[in-house]
């Protein structure tokens, strides 16, 4: 019983981490019309900046939460970058918009082996959160919470971005029907580079908070890309819920693969997708077929 | 066109003698690597440059047919049944492949084929009961076809080349044939097509399956050259490299994927013997050819030097039509 609570407590953690990431994929997806094929990277790319900070690799020894912001806001920032001086240059060309986010994704795998060497760093999880709660017969570390809470408060943070405020309603506009957007004034290309910084900040975050359970190791963006994808092709892209949802869906199939069926887990989770894809192709709750 | 017929004999004079005009089992390696890689560029070339489907997953399935040879000889089939069983897993798997990724087109078809391309990845790193997970699978003997042993670099090179050279005839034919034109139809126009009565859908299942036999031919020479296949054959960076021999050399060619086998094995195998750092450096020509010379790099130096040609010529005009203006 307390294996399948423990199991179930996990899967929604990992759930929490995945619609970290994912959440921005979709919306990059719903606005930008491409995968964004650098977003395994840009979550192992936050969680290497995150621990060595954490870790005090460079002299410089920060507090988790401060390394967490720091790695974010740099994440965030290379993610503009890449965006308005890269892809950019290739407007309205999706072909070659994804072919560049896999060549910028094998640059990046390149450089954090380059930096940070091929052996695994692992993050110490934040003193403060380093306890365990007891819940009933279930006994489950603080730090696992805390990653469903926080995967709450962003996911209430960014339903409000996008459904209260003015930049929130342009974006929705923009996943709706980009051209019309431009035609009343909607600047769709200066949205494109806010959504990229915010989707790549959210993976950075997610690297690092993912940091202490997941480790930091290289082939970490190979493992997280591919859960991604599977998130959006399941939830459906542009859509907030939509990843919510799938992320949930993929950390239970994913945990309880893992456990149940640790040399199928990767195949059992092509099952929901075989299924999405062949009953309802635009995703759970997509608005259009990618 | 006779010049071209000339060019063609000159090329396969030249393939048909090279262990003898570049000596070195070194070298003669290199070049069969290039001819069945090739092979593989050519098999993706079907789907991304004459039906307009990018796929990013084709690693995936050229291990499928690696691991099924692999298991076979391990199990202690004979090399002949080996391939056979080899070539039916992999038409039955690229049959699966495409009936689930054509679901879409565009984009969507990237995403599904590299989630596909992935999940093979994941089967054989973590079936270790059926792939050796990480420590992969070792192929112990090359086969003899009519008792001609292939253990020798000279014998599998001439073994590579006669299987690229029809495997060159089978895709040249297949382009040129009604079934090549409808398929180019419906990668520029495939509603039109539809209207036309042509089953989009099916021509275009037709030439994954023939994309995927072609893999298939050259996955079955890879193993036999490595003698060994690890999970990193199916990574997204294998399937990234052959995309990058395609769209280098020039998509929808006959030419330009062997041309860009040949310049990423060279690059390769000559760079990753100072360097280290090889991924690094194929990102960085990924993004380079796509954002500078997208349509390939022949076709885009030829089009780079016109435009330079032209520029120096209208400069020219410009310069005179001023001298004529003062005068």
């Amino acid at each position: 019983m307390t294996f399948w609570l423990v199991l179930t407590a996990n899967s929604i953690t990992f759930g929490g981490l995945l619609f970290l990431l994912s959440a921005g994929f979709s919306l990059i997806f719903g606005l930008m019309r491409i995968p964004n094929l650098t977003h395994g990277s840009l979550f192992m790319l936050g969680a290497y900046i995150g621990a060595t900070f954490v870790i005090g690799m460079f002299g410089v020894k920060l507090n988790f939460w401060l390394a967490a912001v720091l790695a974010t806001l740099s994440v965030a920032f290379l993610g503009a970058l890449a965006e308005r001086f890269l892809l950019r240059r290739l407007p309205g060309d999706q072909l070659a918009q994804v072919l560049v986010t896999l060549g910028l994704s094998f640059m990046a795998a390149d450089l954090c082996l380059i930096v940070w060497g091929g052996d695994p760093l692992s993050v110490a999880t934040p003193p403060e959160l380093a306890g365990f709660a007891r819940l009933g017969v279930l006994v489950f570390p603080n730090y696992r919470l805390a990653i469903i809470v926080i995967a709450a408060i962003v996911a209430i943070a960014l339903w409000l971005l996008l459904e209260r405020t003015r930049l929130g309603a342009m974006i929705r506009a923009g996943v709706d029907d980009p051209d019309m957007a431009r035609v009343v004034g909607i600047r769709v290309s200066q949205l494109f580079t806010i959504v990229f910084a915010l989707g790549a900040g959210l993976a950075a975050f997610a690297g690092i908070i993912g940091g202490p359970i997941l480790s930091v190791y290289p082939g970490l963006d190979q493992d997280m890309l591919p859960l991604a994808l599977v998130v959006v092709i399941l939830g459906g892209t542009g859509s907030l819920l939509g990843s919510f949802v799938g992320s949930i869906i993929v950390g239970f199939i994913y945990n309880f693969g893992q456990a149940l069926l640790p040399e199928l887990a990767y195949f059992v989770l092509f099952l929901p997708m075989l299924l999405v894809l062949l009953l309802r192709p635009q995703g759970l709750f997509g608005r259009h077929v990618p | 066109m006779s010049g071209r017929y000339f060019a063609l004999g000159v090329v396969i004079v030249a393939l048909a003698t090279l262990p003898y005009w570049m000596t070195g089992v070194y070298y003669v390696n290199v070049a069969s690597q290039i001819l069945f890689y090739a092979i593989f560029a050519l098999g993706l070339n079907v789907l991304v440059g004459y039906a307009g489907l990018v796929s990013l997953g084709h690693a995936g399935l050229f291990g499928v047919t690696a691991y099924a040879t692999g298991y076979m000889l391990q199990l202690g089939y004979g090399h002949p049944v080996a391939i056979l069983v080899a070539l039916v897993v992999s038409v039955i798997a690229m049959a699966m492949y495409a009936a689930l990724s054509l679901r879409s087109t565009g984009i969507g078809f990237i995403m599904i084929t590299l989630a596909l391309g992935e999940i093979l990845w994941g089967l054989a790193y973590r079936w270790i009961s059926l792939t050796g997970g990480d420590n992969g699978l070792s192929v112990q003997t090359r086969p003899a076809p009519f008792g001609y042993s292939l253990s020798d670099a000279n014998a599998f090179y001439y073994a590579t080349l006669i299987v690229f050279l029809l495997s060159l005839v089978a895709i040249s034919v297949f382009v040129r044939s009604p079934l090549g034109a409808a398929l180019k139809g419906t990668r520029d126009q495939p509603r039109r097509m539809n209207a036309l009565g042509y089953h989009v859908w099916g021509i275009r299942f037709i030439a994954c399956l023939f994309s995927g036999l072609l893999t298939a031919v050259s996955a079955i020479l890879f193993v036999y050259y490595t003698q060994f296949i690890s999970p990193q054959t199916l990574a997204l960076t294998s399937s990234a490299e052959v995309l990058l021999m395609v769209i280098s050399g020039g998509a929808g060619t006959l030419l330009g994927p062997i041309f860009g086998a040949g310049l990423v094995v060279v690059v390769k195998t000559v760079v990753s013997g100072f360097i280290e750092r090889w991924n690094f450096l194929l990102g960085a020509i990924f993004v380079a050819i796509v954002i500078l010379m997208p349509e390939g790099l022949v076709p885009g130096s030829v089009r780079l030097w016109r435009l330079a040609w032209r520029k120096r010529e209208s400069a020219a005009t410009v310069v005179s039509g001023g001298a004529e203006a003062k005068s």
